[in-house]
């Protein structure tokens, strides 16, 4: 069983200050869906939200198409998996695992039966006996998953699971994660400070900033068509560039910029951008491409040039001292530019995009 | 080096500021001298705690001690646990508020929670009419009342102590997982806090059984083991008071030792766990039960020590000391005899505060040892001679010469 979660104009107020600022969105049963944002956003108040922890000021939460209002934590068909784990330390694995069944009063018998089967799920098996500070801290994790699925909740929320672990095992848990998930068919709903984790395991990615849902997307739009000036410096790495429309977007969807380091280019903008109005344009490193014959060319002197494995990364300053950043794929042979060398870079007008000015963008 | 020295006599200076009294007061429950003294030491004896098992008041005192004490766990306990967790789960602004509110027991004097308790239940008998033979007017009843009020917030900041340490997403969990809110605070909380139980629990019985100043006004008509304890010193004490003290220190050592055996075991889990032996001989039973089997061992062998024999060669001395003294002229002039020269020989020079000498002399056995050549100024010289004459050779200015003598 699935179910829909609906959030309908749904905003969290403590005193004065707005956590959560009109969330308005509904996610599909059965999808992997992650909100993605700085520290402090309100990710975790949201997820509060739906298990219960937190009624909204104003605006509804629907689970299923039911208004939530009133119905406690442990009357909802949700399963939070903490931002701290909350693994209950004076019980073994196997407690910690069976204890949603513990408390529906399921017998000792069928609750071991079913704490095994977990741990066989999570490919802990035979461990149920340990002490729960004696596992690591991936295996916490996936003990917390586990207790969680126990419940056998119709949506499971976590909150940021991953952010103890170290790079290696948080890539291994991703690809675990999303396998659980399309094992049990559940409706994931995901909070991260991580772009990498939000864009490679989610069907779709809300990006928040300030308690603001900035977008709603699937990881490809977010990433290719971002809707704000935060979303497009949040998410990957972007050039930003001040400028001012000089001919308003026609019916290719391109508009004319010029832009402060005074070339003028040819970029994506939304056609209610007129004449003369101040821009941020975003062009992402990997777009722009030192020589090449694309339309759009800036100038730039070379500063540095940064390896990085696979990637190779060429940072720049234009004449007006904005900062550039440019990625190639390492082919190893070519030595590339020498320092201090003028360059010439290229970029196409469906690989950049015109937003309207925020202050949220960082500079850079 | 003499950083070292200095480092050592200081460590040497305050243990013995520490434990001094206690030493020399154990020492005093073994002496047979009739005031707890350990200069001049008379015969060793046990005959002290024979006589403080056939107090009948102090053991009905003890034993109501304890019945209020159990009364006042009982109370206090839950009383504080609750208080914890309310101030663990109220905003900033009104916890500060109401951690004073809880605290100030422990601020007002104790004199003042005891009248004041006394005084409100007389009242409220008052009203309704109540006869003396009711709660109203009852020791127990109004002295388990009286040091809940403060106990119970001793009892609280145990319990916040640990709570402090609770992690609140740990509820939150359980109730995620579907517990109610009484479940996950039976099966959560609770155990978490239980540790503070049992010391809350060890903490209130204490404070309890050592509480005057409360218990000495709600007691009314009844008595507790302080309140026994100090009309005893109020009318005059013997050793038997040094051994109370024995016996208490004595379980507390053996309290003390076996919690200490049950903290290094879980310390050392994991290395004994592969040990067997060490693993049995670690549990705080063993060692529980060793420290039984001494301490019946020595009452055991306490209640074979015989020390008539010896207490009967003191009494023939003092006898005969006294034969001397009245056969021999009243001494008039000062000079010759006064501080010292020991008359007699050997024995310690009492020091001139020597409270033993308070003693009252009342059955001559007991009375100040002859040996003690007192000082002009010894208090002692205070002694009533009851039967006999009090063997301290007089000074023109020894007050001794006022003591009513029976010569
Ligand atoms: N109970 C509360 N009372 C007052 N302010 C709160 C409360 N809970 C959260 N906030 C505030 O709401 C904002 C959002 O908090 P939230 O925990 O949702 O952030 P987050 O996006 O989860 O951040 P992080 O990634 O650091 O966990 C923060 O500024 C926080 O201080
Ligand atoms: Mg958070």
């Amino acid at each position: 069983m699935t179910k829909e979660v609906g959030l309908s104009h749904v905003t969290v107020e403590f005193g004065d200050y707005t956590a959560v600022d009109d969330a308005h969105l509904t996610i599909a049963g059965g999808e992997f869906f992650s909100f993605l944002g700085p520290s402090g956003c309100g990710k975790t108040t949201i997820l509060r939200c739906i298990s219960g922890f937190q009624e909204p000021s104003y605006g509804k939460l629907l689970i299923g198409g039911r208004d939530m209002r009133g119905i406690g934590p442990n009357k909802r068909p949700t399963a939070l998996i903490f931002q701290n784990l909350a693994l209950f330390p004076l019980m073994s694995v196997a407690e910690n695992i069976a204890f949603p069944l513990e408390v529906r009063g399921v017998g000792k018998k069928e609750r071991r039966r079913r704490a095994d089967e977990l741990l066989e799920l999570i490919a802990l098996p035979g461990q149920g006996d340990k002490r729960v500070d004696a596992l690591s801290g991936g295996q916490k994790q996936r003990v917390a998953i586990a207790r969680a699925l126990a419940v056998e909740p119709d949506i499971l929320l976590l909150d940021e699971p991953l952010s103890a672990l170290d790079l290696k095992l948080r890539q291994h848990m991703r690809t675990e994660l999303r396998a659980i998930q399309k094992q049990v068919g559940l409706t994931f709903i995901y909070i991260t400070h991580d772009q990498g984790e939000a864009l490679t395991m989610s069907d779709r990615v809300a990006v928040m900033s300030r308690g603001k849902i900035q977008q709603v997307a699937d990881p490809a739009t977010v990433y290719n068509a971002p809707a704000t000036g935060f979303v497009a410096s949040f998410v990957g790495e972007n050039n930003m560039f001040e400028g001012r429309i000089a001919a308003p977007a026609g019916p290719d969807g391109t508009a004319e910029v010029d832009l402060g380091l005074g070339a003028r280019v040819r970029v994506q903008a939304a056609p209610g951008l007129g004449a003369g109005e101040a821009v941020q344009v975003f062009v992402r490193p990997e777009a722009l491409e030192p020589g090449g014959t694309a339309p759009n060319r800036l100038t730039a002197r070379l500063e540095k040039v940064e390896f990085e494995g696979a990637m190779r990364h060429l940072l720049l300053r234009a004449a007006d001292g904005t900062a550039l950043r440019v990625s190639q794929v390492n082919t190893g042979g070519d030595a590339g530019p020498g320092p201090d060398a003028p360059v010439e870079l290229g970029f196409a007008p469906a690989q950049a995009i015109a937003l309207p000015p925020s202050e949220l963008a960082r500079a850079g | 080096m003499r950083g070292r020295l200095l480092t050592g006599g200081y460590l040497l200076l305050f243990f013995a500021y520490l434990f001094g009294p206690l030493v020399i007061m154990i020492g005093t429950a073994f002496n047979s001298a009739g005031f707890p003294r350990l200069s001049p030491w008379e015969c060793f004896t046990t005959n002290w705690f024979g006589r403080l098992l056939a107090d009948d008041r102090l053991l009905t005192g003890l034993g109501n001690s304890l019945l209020i004490g159990l009364g006042v766990v009982i109370v206090s306990t839950p009383i504080g646990l609750a208080a914890a967790l309310m101030l663990s789960q109220v905003g900033a602004k009104l916890r500060a508020t109401l951690y004073t509110i809880f605290i100030a027991p422990i601020l007002v004097p104790g004199v003042v929670i005891g009248l004041s308790t006394l005084i409100f239940w007389d009242r409220v008998g008052g009203a309704l009419d109540a006869g003396y033979d009711t709660l109203f007017y009852d020791g127990f009843f109004l002295t388990i009342l009286g040091q809940v009020t403060f106990i119970s917030a001793y009892s609280m900041l145990v319990f916040l102590s640990r709570l402090q340490r609770f992690d609140p997403t740990l509820t939150e969990a359980a109730l995620d997982m579907g517990a109610t809110p009484t479940q996950a605070f039976v099966k959560i909380l609770l155990p978490f806090v239980a540790p503070a139980i049992g010391s809350a629990a060890v903490l209130a019985f204490l404070a309890s059984m050592e509480n005057y100043n409360t218990t000495v006004f709600t007691v009314v008509s009844e008595s507790t083991f302080t309140t026994v304890l100090a009309s005893k010193v109020r009318y005059g004490i013997d050793p038997s008071i040094s051994a109370i003290a024995v016996i208490i220190v004595g379980l507390t050592l053996m309290a003390a030792l076996t919690y200490e055996a049950a903290q290094q075991r879980t310390a050392l889990a994991g290395r004994i766990a592969g040990n067997p032996v060490l693993r049995r001989l670690m549990h705080p039973a063993p060692v529980g039960l060793l420290l039984v089997v001494l301490a019946g061992v020595a009452v055991w062998g306490g209640s074979r020590v015989d020390s008539s024999a010896c207490e009967a060669q003191v009494l023939e001395e003092k006898r005969a000391l006294q034969e001397q003294y009245r056969t021999a002229p009243t001494p008039s002039s000062p000079a010759p005899d006064t501080p010292a020269a020991p008359r007699d020989g050997g024995a310690a020079p009492a020091s001139p505060f020597s409270p033993g000498n308070l003693a009252p002399g009342g059955d001559g056995g007991e009375a100040p040892s002859p040996a003690a050549p007192a000082s002009p100024f010894a208090p002692g010289n205070l002694a009533p001679g009851g039967g006999e004459e009090s063997e301290a050779p007089a000074s023109p200015f020894a007050p001794g010469n006022l003591a009513p003598g029976s010569d």
